[in-house]
């Protein structure tokens, strides 16, 4: 015999709206905060991740995990720039570039305050990060007392529009230009000339050295050549890797507290689900007892029930879905622990993610309404239809 | 409480729905006192500080150091009792994974400026008598079952190389709040295995005042001297210290009130749900309730206080849960440290206190409908509805 069709399920929903809709929205709340937590932590990965490329290299003091703690030398940073395996760029210098930073300590929009990275850049800089451009302004001018503010710092710091003076190391800079880097990591940076942030910020060294490789796989002879020469004392890593290995703690927290809190609460979600469930089981006893009298079997209702609980907690999903479209323009700043500074970046809501919380939705219904759809299935006929 | 057991038998009529409902309630509590012992965890630091000890460090940042040089002239600094002065070491224990907090500090002055940090006599003389000792706090030399006298290895990622400290003391915090995992050894032996150049540097100096009130004025008298200088200073209260870092980490607090609201909502929603429809498949009895001469007011008290006593029963179980759920990991020596952020993880009283209030709140809540319902049903129109 065939299915007991699916417009009898919708009927009963439809008939108990307030109750559908109750326990719609609660399973709605609990997909939303899972894509809300996935889009937190997927936004700062992404920030991370995304902001190194497999064609370039980073040079760094050997045992310093993070740019910020490496020292490079002047002669040292030559000599890695003369290295064979670099690109060249069309006036065939090599595609390298020595950079220095610091962090400074600005004041937010809210009047609050935190660090900012602020990068000391060379020539090649901007030839080395193909996606990043200027979205306003100007480049700043070498020994001119110009900087340029990446896209983030602009839009949450005082003092960071095109025009505006910013104070930093007792002098003040004309902000010449605003830097977009497509949601990567410099856009929360602060860029000026390397050469006078050196003696302006009192470093006599480079923090880190980074080139475009002639080929990507050029990367293991230089990193072998330069980690084993001992007047170097020097590590090479993939950019993209450097990189990625700086989201580490941080997207690990973020993601175990998502994951904590939407299991929790998805067992809340699933009570309310049964209790729902078992309710409108209850309630129709006499028809579950009529359809089995008509001949639908045992396999048809629980079928039936399952379905009715797995299309309940759908349309919380696409709810939840819909709730959480917003939190793309969401844009939050928490510390980079690599760079002890803000770093800045938008909540990534991929199609993927919603999918996932459709997912979601649709288990916990599957699983909230298993034990009542069972409950309906195996009624005594004479019982149930004898009930009220 | 006449009426208490009318209430139960409503109760016990659906032992499942009960159930059901007072669990979800309860995992709503327990998140709830999770993120908020989070957020608490993280001011752990503005709790623990004293407020006649002051912070200097560079006016740019914490990344740059002052010179060592500085002391002399801040002792001068009148209402300034004692100086210290030490720098964050940002190394870790034989694996990258293994980060905790570490400070090179100047020995001497360390215990005047903190009496937190409890230690024999013997044993701090010790640490001070040696230039490569260190002290480590109770919880860290548990957690990494260190004994005195063994030779603990720190790779320093700032100051490289890896620094043999010899431990010669285990403290203890006298107040919960204080970091309990935390090692001190002496600036001095880091010092001197500095290059020329990154010598005589200093993160961060702590002043003592003598009372608050002098803070202020002190303040502002050190910020004055350095202002011109190159290496200017800010100078702050410790209490004003740690809130810029916990500012540093970001908004962190709206985002766990925004996931903290939406779990207490859903939950409600549920909860209203559930009454609703208890309220609903006893109709007839209420009819019958009036019936017998129960008054309006008497029936929507008594659905009502049905609503509470589930929610507040999903409350005690909940905050309960969290707290006895936290307080033993923390016993059996579980890290919840996340790397050094919360050196304390432990739910605080009033965390208890504020989700019992909130889980009273979704009482009111949940039980409001269907309570007007039930006083407002018509009792002829009722009795014929289900008849």
């Amino acid at each position: 015999m065939a299915g007991i069709p699916i417009v009898y399920n919708l009927r009963n929903l439809a008939a108990r709206r307030v109750s559908t809709a109750l326990t719609a929205l609660g399973i709605a709340l609990v997909a939303w905060v899972f894509i809300f937590t996935l889009a937190l932590s997927g936004g700062f990965q992404a920030a991370l991740t995304s902001t190194g490329s497999p064609q370039n290299a980073i040079v760094i003091r050997k045992g310093s995990t993070a740019e910020l703690m490496s020292i490079l030398d002047r002669e040292v940073a030559a000599a890695v720039s003369s290295q064979p395996e670099i690109a060249r760029a069309t006036d065939g210098t090599p595609l390298a570039a020595s950079e220095l930073m610091v962090v400074w300590n600005l004041t937010r929009k809210s009047g609050t305050t935190t660090n900012v990275v602020v990068r000391g850049v060379g020539p090649k800089s901007l030839a080395l990060r193909p996606t990043t451009h200027l979205q306003q302004g100007r480049m700043f001018r070498p020994g001119l007392d110009e900087i340029v503010v990446g896209k983030m710092v602009s839009e949450r710091f005082r003092q960071c529009s095109v025009g505006d003076r910013l104070k930093l190391a007792g002098r003040e800079w004309t902000v010449v230009g605003v830097l977009d880097s497509k949601g990567k990591t410099y856009d929360s940076e602060i860029w000026g000339d390397v050469e006078l942030f050196m003696p302006v910020f009192d470093r006599p060294v480079y923090q880190s050295l980074t080139l475009r490789l002639a080929d990507a796989s050029y990367l293991t002879p230089l990193k072998r050549r330069l980690e084993s020469d001992p007047r170097m004392n020097v590590e090479v890593e993939r950019e993209d890797r450097f990189y990625a290995e700086q989201s580490g703690t941080m997207a690990t927290m973020l993601r175990v507290l998502g994951l904590f809190v939407t299991s929790i609460m998805s067992l809340g979600a699933i009570f309310g689900a049964l209790n729902t469930m078992y309710a409108a089981v209850g309630s129709r006893t006499k028809e579950v007892g009529t359809l089995l009298a008509i001949g639908f079997s045992r396999g048809a209702i629980l079928t039936s029930f399952l379905i009715e609980s797995v299309l309940l907690a759908l349309l919380g999903g696409v709810i939840g879905c819909l709730l959480a479209l917003p939190v793309r323009s969401f844009t939050t700043g928490t510390m980079s622990f690599a760079t002890f500074s803000e770093l800045a970046f938008r909540f990534q809501v991929t199609p993927l993610m919603l999918l996932a919380g459709l997912g979601f939705a649709g288990l916990m219904g599957l699983v909230g309404g298993f034990l009542p759809a069972r409950r309906a299935a195996t009624m005594p006929i004479v019982d149930s239809l004898r009930e009220a | 409480m006449r009426f208490f057991r009318l209430i139960w038998a409503h109760l016990t009529r659906s032992k499942r729905r009960t159930f059901l409902t007072v669990s979800s309630i309860a995992l709503a509590l327990f998140l709830f006192c999770t993120l908020r012992t989070v957020m608490t965890s993280l001011d752990a630091g503005i709790r623990a500080s004293d407020d006649t000890r002051l912070v200097v460090r560079h006016a740019a940042s914490l990344v740059f150091p002052l010179p060592l040089a500085y002391r002399s002239r801040l002792e001068q600094v009148p209402g300034v009792r004692r100086v210290g002065y030490g720098n964050w070491f940002g190394g870790y224990y034989q694996d990258k994974k293994n980060q905790f907090t570490q400070f090179a500090v100047d020995g001497p002055s360390l215990f005047d400026l903190y009496p937190e940090i409890l230690i024999g006599s013997a044993q701090r003389e010790a640490f001070l008598a040696e230039q490569t000792s260190c002290i480590a706090g109770q919880t860290l030399v548990n957690k990494y079952g260190w004994k005195l006298g063994d030779v603990i290895p720190i790779t320093g990622t700032i100051y490289p190389g890896t620094w043999q400290l010899t431990l010669r003391g285990i403290y203890k915090a006298s107040t919960p709040d204080a970091d309990e995992n935390a090692i001190f050894f002496h600036w001095k032996y880091v010092n001197e295995g500095m290059p020329q150049g990154r010598k005589d540097l200093v993160g961060i100096y702590w002043l003592r005042v003598a009372s608050p009130s002098d803070a202020p004025a002190v303040s502002a008298a050190v910020d004055a001297i350095y202002e011109n200088s190159p290496q200017p200073t800010k100078t702050e209260t410790e209490k004003a210290f740690q809130a810029g870092f916990i500012q540093m980490m970001g908004n962190v607090s709206l985002l766990l009130t925004i996931l903290g609201s939406a779990i207490v909502f859903a939950i409600l929603l549920v909860t209203v749900n559930t009454m609703m429809m208890a309220a609903r498949e006893r109709t007839s009895e209420i009819a019958i309730l009036k019936t017998l001469g129960f008054t309006d007011a008497l029936v929507l008290r008594i659905v009502a206080a049905e609503a509470m006593i589930v929610s507040l029963a999903g409350g005690f179980v909940g905050c309960g849960l969290a707290f006895l759920v936290f307080t033993l990991l923390t016993f059996l020596k579980f890290d919840l440290t996340a790397g050094g952020m919360f050196p304390n993880f432990r739910v605080l009283p009033e965390t208890v206190g504020w989700g019992l209030l909130l889980a009273l709140g979704m009482g009111l809540a949940s039980g409001l409908v269907p309570a007007f319902t039930a006083a407002r049903l018509q009792i002829a129109s009722a009795l014929r509805k289900v008849a």
